[in-house]
């Protein structure tokens, strides 16, 4: 009999599938329950539903309103069971698996409920399944035939919600109340999975609706994440290019090309089209969670502004030629050995981006080092994370963060410091808000009031330390004077794992009366009892995280900040276990893989110095070239030699450092110096204004390869469609090395991870199979750890012993007097990304269509200056005008703007002050006045003209047939 | 490259290993940094000026560097 042979042997459960829908949340619970449910006996942690449990034994049961992602709501009513001895018929999403129960999911008498549950959704709700655009997509379409609706009894005739109007001010996706079924699965999403509470249910009974505060979702607290899109089961809430091109036919994993969280994606696609990009389930950075630009902001990749046909000129005052990738490649080639003849081989290098892949950076390395014949090698991590580079290398051991994201899921105390999760890296802001709404304490040290200071629901910070910028070290070292001298130091931590000696040293200079908070105080602008009070809360208040971003590297104390961030977590006991950790959030996707590759001047792949004579063998042998034993040039380095005539040539590969990098003028002062800049890129960015050839490079969506992120993850990015330039970015690299006499054979950018992996040892154990087969590894990836590292330095830091750093706060020379009264400070929002060359061609722009400056009412009033302004800012390096919006987020003496438009000049301001260490420019502290003005400045004019002018080459470009006689 | 340029960023470095107690030590650091990180010709410039202008503008302790530990 049936019956007999599934209870007599226990049902070993199906391994999780992450896609298929559980209904309701994993438990992590470590007791097992063990029941029957339709004759199998299952066993599954205690505290999992009894829904999860069913699907988990192969059973499904009808459901509506959950969903995995969410924790259950039980309103629909549809995932009824029976449970033999127990009256009713509980709902399996809300019931909790019992021992020994025996479950019964399909009866005649559950499927008379359900049938009438269905039959009431379905008497309101139209009936165009045929043409509706998630038809084939839509469980409630499912749910109707899983329950065997054939018939409703309810006319339309009745009130019902059908004519209700659609609203489409979301420029990604559509919200039709008509088609709602009041699941509040998106409410729920907003809440749980995003923590932006901009949806409600209005209403009670028939009457209730899902409402945006009453708003349209555009003018809404909706940060389009997108969260409640992936969670409606109907056509409600979809996205419109769905509604364009219907549903897709397969899916293909990939990472999201922009910051540093590396969400996972899944590329919907038709063909070669992509439909839609929806956060993976499976993970490991986003767990199916995503923000605006990964999710929806993709369109730039088939953008009519990108060059797919190389182009070529003598002069940057000529319009371009378009020319065959041969003529590209053999022109770039002789003018770079034309150079090195001339000027010789110091008098060349090459840029690498935060925006490239890891491949992609290691053979640009390559080039440098083993054709170009010099280390003049370096990346935009220069300008953002270098310092983090720097100070962890020198107190941990390791250039990287110690943890992954789901670390701080056990933190107690989260210090953030010059970091702005929720517009920086929204992603992870999520799960850091679940956790600070499940009670975690929050300290922000921050000269503005970022969202988490009390912008965000149910999240609120415990102490703002609102410090004046520029003065992080003077506060890391008060903090630090309190946990010292108040005896909360963890010093069987501190003995075990450091080194003892530097400990003392460092302890006896904090102690020191001059860095306590009162004596800080004033140089910093905080109250010395709420330092104080911070202090004690991070160094007693259990696992104390600490996260930091551009707010403490880019300064000229840069460096001294991290190592003094490390010296507090060292401390206070706060690594090398889950919970804790010192966490640099990077801007880029890549900006830890960039590092990692070997593209700052002074160090190969895995930050082995290129003077050390093992590691300048090892890649000799490996490259087959001598290389050299000298540090090349950072790209300031580069820059000033430029400037003066001594540097020549320069390969930019991604990287626009006419717009991103310091004191613009300078910049583009230097690209007009060399005689031949060759640029790679999607579009014709700020920099390839100033080139000679232009190398069109291939989205992320064209090419593979990996990207690794803030929490050392290599997750894989696969080719979904054909380059529209004809070949992925390290084909051109590998052309240009073989056109130069040095083949690169590798046949895809696999055999390149492999090269990494046989020269990297903390790379060792990956590769694209098994990347593959795990999803993401997070090295280090070797023998000892063949799946990857999620907490490092658990029982030995890298370095061995910890050591501590003396930290002395010395002001920056970037100081305000009467000339230079206010201090600019940068940053970013969620909408935009970077220098914005993507983001600015997307719809993204109805978020943000210009840099706006943030100015305190107080300053603003001694102005006269007023919302929406224009106003004219200058400094010691140069001037830009931009329009104010007034705003007490700022301090007084303090204005803010963000920098992802090139005509707003963000950076013709700041000034070529830089880190001690690495050279990482003051972005966060540059002296300005402010004056309200009526035109745009000098250099705006220029701008406009000169961009116009090269914009106009590139359009009208000489193709070959109508090339002109020179 | 402008020597200005050099001295400030020397003098930065130097200011930060300004706090090492013991002095033979910070100018060990601070040279061992100029190795690591600057090129040969960046540092050739600085010993060249540090000799023929006695350091005029450099922080004690970072002529004392030069003179001492920099790889030339
Ligand atoms: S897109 Fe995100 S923020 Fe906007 S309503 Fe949906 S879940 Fe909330
Ligand atoms: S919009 Fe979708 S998720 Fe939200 S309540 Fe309606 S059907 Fe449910
Ligand atoms: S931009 Fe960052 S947070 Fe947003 S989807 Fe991409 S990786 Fe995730
Ligand atoms: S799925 Fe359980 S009540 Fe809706």
């Amino acid at each position: 009999m049936d019956d007999i042979k599934y209870s007599t042997h226990s049902h070993s459960v199906n391994t999780y599938d992450p896609k298929k829908d559980y209904g309701t949340p994993k438990s992590i619970a470590e007791k097992n329950v063990t029941l029957d449910i339709d004759g199998v006996t299952v066993s599954v942690p205690e505290g999992t539903s009894i829904m999860h449990a069913a699907q988990l034994s192969g059973v499904s049961v009808p459901k509506l309103c959950a969903t995995d992602s969410l924790e259950p709501f039980g309103s629909c009513r549809l995932c009824l069971v029976e449970i033999e001895g127990r009256r009713g018929y509980p709902a399996s999403c809300t019931t909790p698996v019992a021992e020994g129960i025996k479950v019964h999911t399909q009866t005649s008498k559950l499927a008379d409920v359900r049938r009438g549950v269905m039959e009431l959704y379905i008497s309101d709700h139209p009936l165009d399944c045929l043409t509706c655009a998630a038809n084939g997509d839509c469980e409630l379409q499912d749910m109707a035939g899983a329950v065997g609706l054939r018939d409703v009894r309810y006319g339309y005739e009745g009130e019902n919600h059908l004519k209700q109007e659609k609203d489409e001010s979301n420029p990604y996706f559509t919200f039709d109340p008509s088609k709602c079924i009041v699941c509040s699965r998106c409410v729920r999403a907003c809440e749980e999975t995003q923590g932006t509470f901009a949806l409600t249910i209005e209403g009670r009974g028939f009457g209730s609706k899902v409402s945006a505060g009453n708003a349209s979702f555009m003018d809404s607290e909706c940060v389009s994440c997108g969260a409640c899109v992936q969670a409606c089961p109907t056509a409600t809430l979809m996205e419109k290019t769905v509604i364009d091109a219907g549903t897709p036919e397969h899916s293909v994993t990939t990472t999201c090309a922009y910051c540093g969280v590396g969400c996972s994606f899944n590329a919907e696609m038709k063909g070669q089209e992509v439909v839609r990009m929806t956060p993976n389930k499976d993970g490991g950075a986003n767990h199916g969670h995503s923000c605006v630009k990964g999710r929806f902001a993709w369109g730039y990749a088939t953008h009519k502004d990108r060059i797919t046909t190389p182009m070529i000129r003598k002069n940057i005052t000529d319009p371009w030629q378009e020319v065959s990738w041969d003529e590209a490649i053999n022109y770039a080639a002789s003018e770079i050995k034309r150079i090195e003849a001339k000027y010789g081989k110091d008098a060349m290098g090459g840029i690498t981006s935060s925006r490239c892949t890891n491949e992609e950076v290691y053979v640009t390395q390559k080039l440098v080092r083993a054709v170009f014949g010099t280390n003049n090698v370096d990346t935009c991590a220069r300008v953002c994370h270098s310092p983090t580079g720097y100070g962890l290398k020198q107190t941990i051991g390791e250039s990287a963060g110690t943890q992954t994201f789901d670390s701080v899921m056990k933190s107690d105390v989260i210090l953030i410091i010059g970091a702005n999760p929720t517009n920086g890296h929204p992603v992870f802001a999520s799960q850091m808000k679940r956790r600070l709404r499940e009670g975690a304490k929050l300290i922000i040290a921050d000269p503005r009031a970022i969202d988490l200071v009390e912008n965000s629901p149910h999240v609120r910070a415990d102490y703002h330390l609102n410090l004046r910028p520029g003065t992080n070290v003077a506060l890391i070292s008060a903090l630090a004077h309190v946990v010292v001298t108040e005896g909360l130091v963890k010093e069987d931590f501190v003995r075990e794992r450091c080194e003892w000696d530097s400990f003392v040293v460092w302890r006896d200079f904090v102690a020191k009366p001059e860095n306590s908070p009162e004596a800080l105080e004033s140089a910093l602008g905080v109250k010395a009892e709420i330092m104080r009070a911070a202090a004690r809360m991070f160094a007693t208040g259990g696992n104390g995280a600490i996260y930091y971003g551009l707010g403490v590297t880019e300064h000229s104390q840069g460096s001294t900040m991290v190592m003094g961030i490390a010296n507090l977590a060292m401390a206070t006991g706060n690594v090398g276990r889950e919970g804790v950790g010192i966490n640099p959030l990077r801007g880029q996707n890549n900006v830890q893989g960039s590092c990692d590759m070997g593209s700052m001047p002074h160090e190969y792949p895995g930050y082995r110095h290129v003077s050390d004579p093992a590691a300048k063998a090892l890649f000799e042998a490996a490259w087959g070239r001598p290389l050299s034993v000298e540090p090349g040039l950072r790209i300031p380095n580069m820059l000033d030699l430029a400037g003066e005539g001594r540097f020549k040539a320069l390969y930019c590969v991604g990287e626009d450092i006419a717009q991103s990098d310091p004191n613009t003028q300078h910049v583009t002062h230097a690209l007009e110096s060399m005689e031949c800049v060759i640029v790679q890129d999607l579009f014709l960015n700020e920099t390839a204004m100033y080139a000679h050839v232009f190398f069109p490079g291939a989205s992320f969506l064209e090419k593979s390869g990996t990207f690794t992120n803030a929490e050392r993850r290599i997750s894989p990015v696969r080719r979904v469609m054909s380059p529209k330039n004809g070949m992925e970015d390290w084909e051109i690299t590998a052309k240009l090395s073989k056109a130069l006499g040095y083949e690169m054979s590798y046949a895809h950018a696999s055999e390149i991870m492999d090269e990494i992996a046989a020269l990297t040892p903390t790379f060792k154990g990956v590769s694209f199979k098994k990347l593959d087969e795990l999803g993401s590894i997070q090295w280090p990836c070797n023998d000892e750890a063949p799946t990857g590292t999620p907490t490092m330095h658990i029982d030995e830091f890298v370095r061995g012993k910890g050591k501590f750093f003396v930290t002395q706060y010395v002001p920056t020379t970037e100081k305000v007097n009467a000339k230079y009264p206010l201090i600019l400070t940068t940053g970013r929002i969620l909408s935009q990304y970077n220098v914005g060359a993507q983001t600015r061609r997307t719809k993204n722009v109805e978020w943000h269509s210009e840099d706006i400056v943030e100015i305190h009412p107080h300053d603003a009033e001694e102005r006269g200056v007023k919302e929406g302004d224009w106003i004219g800012i200058s400094s010691r390096a140069g001037e830009t005008v931009l329009r104010a919006t007034l705003t007490e987020r700022v301090q007084p003496g303090v204005i803010y703007t963000t920098f992802h438009h090139p005509e707003s000049g963000a950076n013709v301001i700041t000034t070529d002050n830089s880190d001690w260490a690495t050279n990482c420019p003051e972005f966060k502290v540059t002296a300005v006045q402010v004056t309200r003005v009526h035109q745009l400045s000098d250099w705006q004019k220029h701008y406009k003209t000169f961009s116009d002018a090269q914009i106009a080459f590139a359009n009208n470009k000489l193709s070959k047939k109508t090339q002109q006689p020179a | 490259m402008q020597t200005e340029t050099l001295i400030k960023m020397a003098n930065q470095i130097g200011d930060f290993f300004e706090a090492e107690p013991d002095k033979a030590q910070a100018q060990k650091d601070i040279a061992n940094h100029l190795n690591r990180f600057w090129t040969k010709d960046m540092r050739n410039q600085i010993a060249k000026y540090a000799k023929e202008k006695q350091g005029a503008g450099l922080h004690a302790q970072v002529i004392s560097a030069i003179s001492a530990y920099l790889k030339a």
